[in-house]
């Protein structure tokens, strides 16, 4: 017996936390807001988020099994799932399938596997993919099918992104999702009680989305105002209105968060959020995108190294006064 | 409710044998007694081979001014000094006694009745508690009379009774058994260093304790019970006095008195009294035995130089499918080599896990989810310690501060990847503390 004694140094108990974990509750704080997606843009949903799942998964497979030759699939640990179901979030729901695969095949064989995989990438692998579509497939990724029309996949009835003219478009239809847009986008509800989700669950901490957030609002307040144009009430609902619309709520709840290309110390976080914030208002209101999340959240991506050098926790007795 | 402010983790408490009344442990045989068990130099032997000893000898004198004499916890014969495995895992010198009987010294007062005053002056407390062999009985084991003689004035004096480690519990059934003990103690500690005001430090998952304490420190001036937020690592010294009072004690060589704190553990106090009051040296302590797998966790009043397998068979004998046997709890102690080896001063614990349990799960890459950089207590960042220990980057691993960790492990607790972060970091500080310690003998 006690020759078989196993022999390791501390700690001898775990918290029980594992990668599937956290990656299976992303999932499932991100299932309201498709779910609503399906019932809103009906079976061209469906389809999407199911072919971009499969072929994000196949490709990691492939590139594992024929390119790296790992003996060891990396499909298991569930993050080529949320990379796929982030990139059926992000496209229009009557998007032609060799497109979607393509950003697949984009996202997971750029925007993550050649770097080493998870945990080694730079950049948000879902958002490498869907910026390589946007601006390869400038009109096809930028119509999005009306809501509430439950007609074919193929010729659905499109308009453009509210975005365009934010100043028509209701609060209200923009935070319950009654608005065209990217599938996962539309709601700002569901995506929050995802949000909910997520902190109960101690997968993320709220520093990213809540500085985002803010800082867009601001932002948008300031630049408003220093054009002069409207009133001041105006301005506030229009900034609100921002936040609610296009890929801002997704972006900031779950595109930014993403554990790998985010930064480490929540005094990071909160400068990369607050970045992120003045970036896409920057491009929104300057910029010849109506959109700029995708492109705020990759550029402070790029920072997040630096921001990782910078800023460092708040040491243990440091600020002794003696 | 008062905690920490940097940090920690909360593991499952697992508190399987508290409420245990202490029994009294059998005799062993033979007891082992290593001359190594405290921090500082090895005690040097008195006795030869032959030599008769009774109950609380000394057979080893203190090896310089940061060490501590043993006493004999038995009475019989020294069989061998020799070299034994303890629980560090090394093959040590140890005296080795053969038990007859169970003669002790006369001088030491083996009766219940508690004593309240004593005529001795401070220095000669301090004088008491080194020559009883007395040392830090929360499993650091530093010769107690070193940190009673601090270099800076102190004003204040904490009682480690946290206990904040999972599955122990031998300073809670202590308290609840020896509470005017314990307190008589804190008060020789607060006399013999003049300090007016000391805490007695206890996490709320033991109200009764609480209670129990509030109500008897009503009798002593300046002892006052410190209710705590359940939070690990609470008990680390720095952790605690930053818990108690606010103040955190700078980096190595900083030490409590710097912030003008002592912490010493509730065990300590308690065998202070004994030691100034009945004049009995430190040669028995309360081990807890336990683990899922354990028929009867146990609460035992152990002789030191006890085999620990004699301890598991009083409760309940080792089951089939140990995997692993922990001096100390799960989060800081050490897996032993075997179950053979002594209980020392510091030994306040024996955890049998199951094979299972002792099984790490699988190592996979780093997702870097700052989960490690929210768990530790000292505000380090162990993702990147670890990759600068493995890639022999020790400048810089010394510059983000790698000799502060104070191994307590939360980051590899927390750490969903199941990486070995401490492992690496451990290695990263021995070799980061051996390039320090050139540079400075230039």
């Amino acid at each position: 017996m006690s020759n078989k004694l196993k022999v390791s140094l501390s700690p001898h108990v775990h918290s029980g936390d594992s990668v599937r974990r956290n990656m299976d509750w992303v999932v499932v704080a991100l299932l309201p807001a498709m779910l609503w997606s399906f019932y809103v843009f009906g079976l061209g949903a469906v389809i999407v988020t199911a072919t971009s799942v499969a072929s994000c998964i196949f490709f990691e497979w492939a590139i594992n099994k024929f390119i790296l030759r790992n003996s060891r699939t990396t499909i298991s640990d569930g993050s080529a799932i949320v990379t796929g179901l982030l990139l059926a979030f992000n496209l229009p729901s009557n998007l032609p399938l060799y497109i979607i695969i393509i950003g697949a095949l984009v996202a997971m064989g750029i925007g993550k596997m050649p770097f080493g995989g998870l945990g080694n990438n730079i950049f948000n692998p879902a958002l490498v993919g869907r910026v390589f579509l946007l601006i390869s497939f400038p009109v096809k990724m930028t119509t999005w099918p009306v809501p509430h029309q439950m007609t074919a996949y193929a010729d659905a009835v499109t308009a453009a992104t509210p975005l365009a003219d934010l100043q028509q478009a209701g609060l209200g239809d923009l935070f319950f999702g009654n608005v065209g847009g990217s599938l996962g986008e539309v709601s700002v509800l569901l995506l929050l009680v995802g949000f909910v989700i997520l902190l109960v669950a101690k997968v993320i901490s709220w520093h990213i989305p809540v500085s985002i957030l803010c800082s867009a609002f601001v932002f948008s307040v300031i630049f408003y105002v220093l054009q002069g144009k409207m009133p001041f009430a105006d301005i506030c609902l229009l900034s609100l209105k921002h936040l609610c619309a296009g890929g801002m709520m997704l972006g900031a709840i779950f595109m930014a968060t993403d554990y790998v290309t985010s930064p480490m110390t929540h005094k990071g976080m909160v400068i990369y959020g607050l970045c992120i914030g003045f970036l896409v208002v920057c491009i929104r209101l300057f910029g010849s995108y109506p959109e700029g999340m995708s492109f705020a959240i990759l550029i402070m991506n790029g920072f997040t190294p630096l921001i990782n050098n910078a800023c460092k926790p708040n040491r243990f007795a440091k600020e002794v006064k003696k | 409710m008062k905690t920490f402010r940097i940090g920690g983790v909360h593991p499952k408490e697992n508190k399987l044998s508290a409420g245990k009344k202490i029994e009294v442990m059998d005799l062993p045989k033979q007891a082992v007694f290593p001359l190594s068990q405290h921090i500082g130099a090895p005690a040097v032997p008195c006795v030869a081979k032959g030599d008769l000893v009774k109950v609380g000898t000394k057979i080893a004198d203190a090896g310089g001014f940061v060490s501590s004499p043993i006493f004999s916890s038995v009475s019989g014969k020294v069989a061998k000094i020799d070299a034994v495995i303890d629980a560090s895992g090394y093959r040590k010198p140890a005296i080795i006694i053969d038990v007859e009987g169970d003669e002790w010294e006369p001088t030491i007062d083996r009766s219940t009745t508690l004593v309240h005053d004593t005529p001795l002056e401070p220095k000669e407390i301090v004088a008491k508690i080194q020559a009883s062999g007395i040392v830090g009985m929360g499993g650091a084991c530093f010769p107690t009379h070193v940190k009673l003689s601090p270099r800076t004035p102190v004003d204040v004096i904490i009682i480690n009774a946290v206990e904040c480690e999972p599955y122990l519990t031998a300073d809670h059934s202590l308290m609840m058994e020896k509470a005017e003990e314990i307190l008589i103690g804190v008060n020789l500690i607060m006399k013999a260093t003049g300090v007016k005001k000391a805490y007695i430090a206890i996490e709320n998952n033991k109200p009764d304790a609480i209670a129990l304490m509030q109500e008897k420190a009503k009798g002593f001036a300046g002892i006052e019970v410190c209710p705590l937020r359940v939070r690990y690592p609470q008990g680390g010294e720095k952790q605690l006095i930053d818990a108690v009072v606010g103040r955190q004690v700078p980096n190595p060589p900083g030490l409590p008195a710097d912030v003008g704190a002592i912490v010493q553990n509730v065990g300590t106090a308690f065998a202070i009294y004994e030691a100034v009051m009945k004049n009995k040296p430190l040669f028995e302590r309360v081990v807890t035995v336990t683990g899922k797998g354990v028929a009867e966790p146990k609460n035992l009043l152990t002789r030191m130089g006890t085999p620990m397998s004699l301890l598991i068979e009083k409760a309940g004998g080792m089951p089939e499918d140990t995997g692993k046997v922990i001096g100390g709890g799960p989060m800081m102690g050490k897996a032993l080599l075997n179950a053979d080896v002594p209980v020392c001063k510091g030994s306040s614990g024996i955890l049998l896990m199951t094979e299972k349990e002792s099984l790490r799960g699988e190592e996979q890459p780093c997702i870097r989810c700052a989960k490690c950089v929210s768990a530790c207590p000292m505000g380090l960042e162990p993702y990147l310690l670890q990759k600068l220990s493995e890639h022999a980057e020790w400048g810089r691993a010394e510059a983000e501060q790698i000799m502060t960790c104070i191994e307590c492990g939360c980051c590899q607790f927390t750490c969903p990847a199941n990486r070995p972060l401490l492992d690496w970091i451990r290695m990263g500080k021995g070799t980061v503390g051996g390039i320090i310690r050139a540079r400075a003998a230039k």
